[in-house]
């Protein structure tokens, strides 16, 4: 029995526009919304519509016995939500079928796992909440982004209660072993499903490549491939990009005949079937893998060097979370939903300077001329965002300098009032006698300059009542530091 | 095999040279000597202030000096100007009396010595390898390093100098272009056969630029250096608007135009109406080891090129770890893929970039490291055999 497990990548970034270093402070528009817009428009007419009717079909004509499975990223949702609504639809109705399974990932496709753990958690919770809302399901497997995986993160999501997780399976990893098996990850109880990723790359990367020795690739042929691994394996796991559909293979190819007739010669041998992730935890593990440093699917090296591999990466990466403890108080959404979106794993493959050996994939998705304007453009949006953070922290001192004092802290002015907070200081200015005034402030002392430097703690404002000559400027300046905080 | 022997016409040679081209002649006849060819270079200058020159060629490579003032990167006017200093009265009246001298002497090169191919350096020299083909029956190989548009921007272009260019590469055999931009300039200058025109790029021996020594301003500034002939065809305006842009956002940073031209006047008296003359120098035109030292202090180099046939400069100052914002119309853009690309006059992607590298060490360390790798996997020797390549084709047409 050979089961045929697919789950297919859906994401697109929200790409920075050219930002350029004058504009930090002044614009804080990052994102370049006409190019995104024209990305998923051409990829929705080229692959999503096109790719999810032909599924749609399959899933009819084979009366349920054809399945597959998404991840689809928060980030390219918003951007279906925002130009396409029909596509979501699409997927509903895929969903509908019941052969269809949906994983939860990081919402932002972030690398956050290997950044901030709490971060992590609150993105993966982001996505499992636009699951339920868009297409009523609550993912039971895991995939993190680009599939970057090791021993902490299979324990880190077991403890959030998912049932399976998804791995690259990596020869250096895997040995001898055989990825056509359900795992365990080291120390949990969950399922470790593991990418075929001869077979899977087979049609992702090689099947328009007129060099290879077994082009052109066509479903007989695959079938075979997948009907050999009788006797050896329960489970071929094909994990792809969608895009592979239509994108990144083109349809004058046959990508899409290659898809429409393959579950018919999977199927012809009735040791065959599909299944999606979620039936596959129901395959008994062969045994526990080890995976202590991180493993991902991108390059020929299969970690994590294309978005962290260089001083520029690690940099862009340090800074950006450096920011989390002062964006997450700030309790601004506009500002965290930035700050998140920078967080996409995209922004930092882009910065990726091993172009030369396995290069020319990043060069071809690259919206920018090399890694260093990526870089740069990063930076600069980066260095906006946190200065409007240091900005709303700033107005939230601000407003907290108005606020009442506690009781015992109140100002007792002797003519029986009890001065709170500025506004009454202001008012009891106005209003109190020249006497009182004197009793307070004059050449030996000044009451007021002390309460409010002690007490309210603005500097500022200390310094102007100890230049005012008058009661009556003494007002103003209260008055006119209220209008600055308020 | 028999050894192919070279009648080679240039006009400038390391460490008298003004230029680039004298840099690349001397690193392609280096490579090509190496690789048993035999050279006869033609110089049209005396060789008294040469102390190190002979050294340098002394291998399989003899040397024929034409008395004559001519130099590269002079125009018709400059010309004019050091006729009229009396110590060189004795030469012709003008620029191209003298370019017609140094073909006249070709002539008589041509019938006294053995050789099997010709090639020469660019518009001064063309018209010598032209006659020289004619004498000796031999086939010409003209080398292009400029032309005229990229040495005027297009505007001004000398007529003259433009009939040299395209007739003499009418009668050539094969024309070399130091890059594909300048293939295509040439195409659509002067319409020339696109298949006579072979690409080979200039190229660098990354150990003869390197120097150890630190600069006293490196330790108090960031240095953003510019070098090269201060004309309109190097762009110096454009690096010293840029200036005036970064130094609004930043401080501590020198901005140093090393180079003379018929442009720095200008470029002094621009930096004082733009405010900025106590962070833009001028220290002049600067050669060995003084050179090595302005790369070396150097945290940034920029070339801002309007028309740039090659641009050897960024190459010396990546062997020197120093990051390169280039021009994109420029060769070396071509082979060069670790470096920042504007366009010559987006002054504001200029100075973000210039700003961007001073900023983040991270980017400036990857940009250093990254060219360095690939500038050092460059070497003459790979531009010498493409040359040899030409020649035997040349020699042997069958084939």
């Amino acid at each position: 029995m050979v089961s045929t497990c697919f789950y297919f990548q859906v994401h697109q970034p929200h790409r920075l526009r050219n930002y350029q270093v004058f504009e930090i402070g002044n614009n804080h528009n990052y994102f370049d919304e006409s190019k995104n817009e024209q990305v998923i428009r051409k990829v929705i007419q080229k692959c999503y519509l096109p790719a999810n009717n032909l599924i749609l079909d399959l899933i009819n004509k084979h009366d349920g016995h054809f399945k597959v499975s998404y991840s689809i990223t928060g980030t390219i949702l918003e951007q279906f939500e925002k130009y396409a609504p029909e596509v979501i639809d699409s997927f509903k109705v895929l969903s509908k079928t019941g052969c269809v399974d949906f994983l939860d990932e990081t919402y932002y496709h972030s690398l956050a796992f290997l950044y901030s753990k709490e971060e992590f958690k609150k993105q993966i919770l982001l996505h499992n909440k636009k699951m339920q809302q868009l297409f009523n399901v609550s993912p039971k497997i895991f995939r993190n982004t680009e599939l970057i995986y090791n021993n902490d993160l299979a324990k880190f999501i077991s403890s959030l209660g998912y049932k399976g997780i998804i791995a690259e399976g990596a020869k250096h990893i895997l040995e001898w072993r055989s990825p056509n098996y359900v795992y365990k990850p080291k120390d949990t109880d969950m399922k470790l499903l593991l990418k075929n990723y001869q077979l899977s790359d087979d049609i992702a990367f090689r099947f328009g490549e007129a060099s290879w020795k077994e082009y052109p690739l066509n479903a007989p042929k695959f079938a075979q491939w997948v009907n050999s691994i009788n006797g050896d394996g329960y489970i071929v796991n094909l994990f792809m990009d969608y895009e592979t559909f239509g994108e990144h293979q083109w349809k004058d190819k046959g990508i899409f005949e290659f898809l429409k007739s393959l579950p018919n010669y999977i199927l012809a041998n009735p040791d065959n079937n599909f299944i999606t992730p979620t039936e596959a935890l129901k395959i008994p593990a062969v045994g526990e893998l080890d995976f202590p440093y991180p493993v991902s699917w991108a390059d020929i090296e299969r970690d994590v060097s294309a978005w962290i591999g260089n001083e520029m990466q690690k940099d862009a990466l340090q800074k950006l979370y450096s920011l989390e403890s002062q964006i997450m108080s700030s309790n601004n959404y506009e500002l965290i939903k930035d700050w998140r979106a920078l967080q996409t794993s995209d922004h930092f493959y882009y910065m990726c300077t091993k172009w030369f050996a396995d290069g020319d994939v990043h060069k071809y998705f690259n919206p920018f001329d090399s890694p260093y304007d990526a870089f740069i453009n990063f930076m600069n949006v980066l260095n906006d965002i946190k200065i409007r953070t240091k900005e709303v922290k700033e107005s939230k001192m601000a407003s907290k300098l108005l606020d009442n004092v506690p009781d015992q802290n109140a100002f007792w002015v002797c003519d029986g009032k009890i001065l709170k907070n500025l506004y009454d200081l202001a008012k009891a200015f106005k209003e109190m006698s020249d006497d009182t005034y004197g009793y307070h402030a004059n050449l030996q002392k000044n009451d007021f300059a002390c309460w409010v430097g002690d007490i309210i703690k603005d500097k500022k404002l200390v310094n102007d009542i100890l230049r005012s000559r008058s009661r009556q400027q003494a007002a103003k300046a209260v008055e006119k530091r209220i209008k600055e905080l308020a | 095999m028999k050894r192919i022997r070279v009648l080679m016409f240039g006009w400038e040679f390391p460490p008298m040279n003004n230029g680039g081209l004298g840099t690349a002649c001397y690193g392609l006849t280096k490579a090509l000597a190496k690789n048993n060819i035999d050279i006869l270079f033609v110089m049209p200058r005396m060789s008294g202030q040469h102390p190190n020159f002979m050294k340098l060629i002394s291998l399989n490579f003899a040397t024929i000096f034409i008395n004559s003032p001519i130099r590269e990167y002079i125009t018709s006017s400059s010309y004019q100007k050091n006729i009229d200093e009396p110590c060189n009265s004795i030469y012709g009246k003008n620029l191209f009396e003298e370019v017609y001298r140094y073909s006249q002497k070709a002539r008589l090169i041509a019938s006294s010595y053995d050789f099997d191919i010709i090639h020469a350096h660019d518009w001064l020299t063309f018209q010598a390898g032209v006659i020289a083909k004619e004498v000796s029956g031999k086939p010409l190989v003209l080398h292009v390093h400029s032309i005229e548009y990229d040495r005027t921007g297009g505007n001004g272009s000398n007529s003259y100098v433009e009939n040299i260019e395209k007739d003499s590469m009418n009668k050539a055999d094969c024309v070399i272009a130091v890059s594909n931009y300048t293939k295509s300039k040439i195409i659509e200058n002067y319409h020339i056969n696109e298949n006579k025109i072979e690409v080979i790029h200039n190229s660098i021996d990354i150990e003869e630029y390197k120097i150890k020594e630190i600069s006293e301003l490196k330790k108090q500034n960031k240095i953003v250096l510019f070098l090269g002939r201060v004309t309109l065809q190097k762009g110096p305006e454009y690096f010293v608007y840029s200036a005036a842009k970064v130094l609004k956002h930043r401080d501590s940073i020198l901005f140093i135009i090393t180079g003379d031209g018929d442009m720095l006047n200008k470029m002094v008296s621009l930096s004082a109406s733009l405010g900025i003359s106590d962070k833009v120098l001028f220290p002049g035109f600067l050669r060995g080891d003084s050179l090595k030292k302005m790369y070396k202090m150097a945290d940034l180099f920029v070339m801002p090129s309007v028309s740039e046939p090659f641009g050897l400069t960024a190459l010396e100052a990546i062997s020197n770890n120093v990051p390169v914002i280039i021009s994109k119309q420029s060769g070396v853009s071509e082979v060069l893929n670790h470096c920042l690309k504007i366009n010559f006059w987006d002054i504001d992607e200029m100075s973000n970039k210039i700003i961007s590298v001073l900023d983040h060490s991270s980017l400036h360390n990857c940009l250093s490291e990254n060219s360095h790798k690939e500038v050092s996997k460059m070497n003459w020797n790979s531009s010498a055999n493409k040359c040899i390549t030409i020649y035997n084709k040349l020699l042997n047409p069958q084939n």
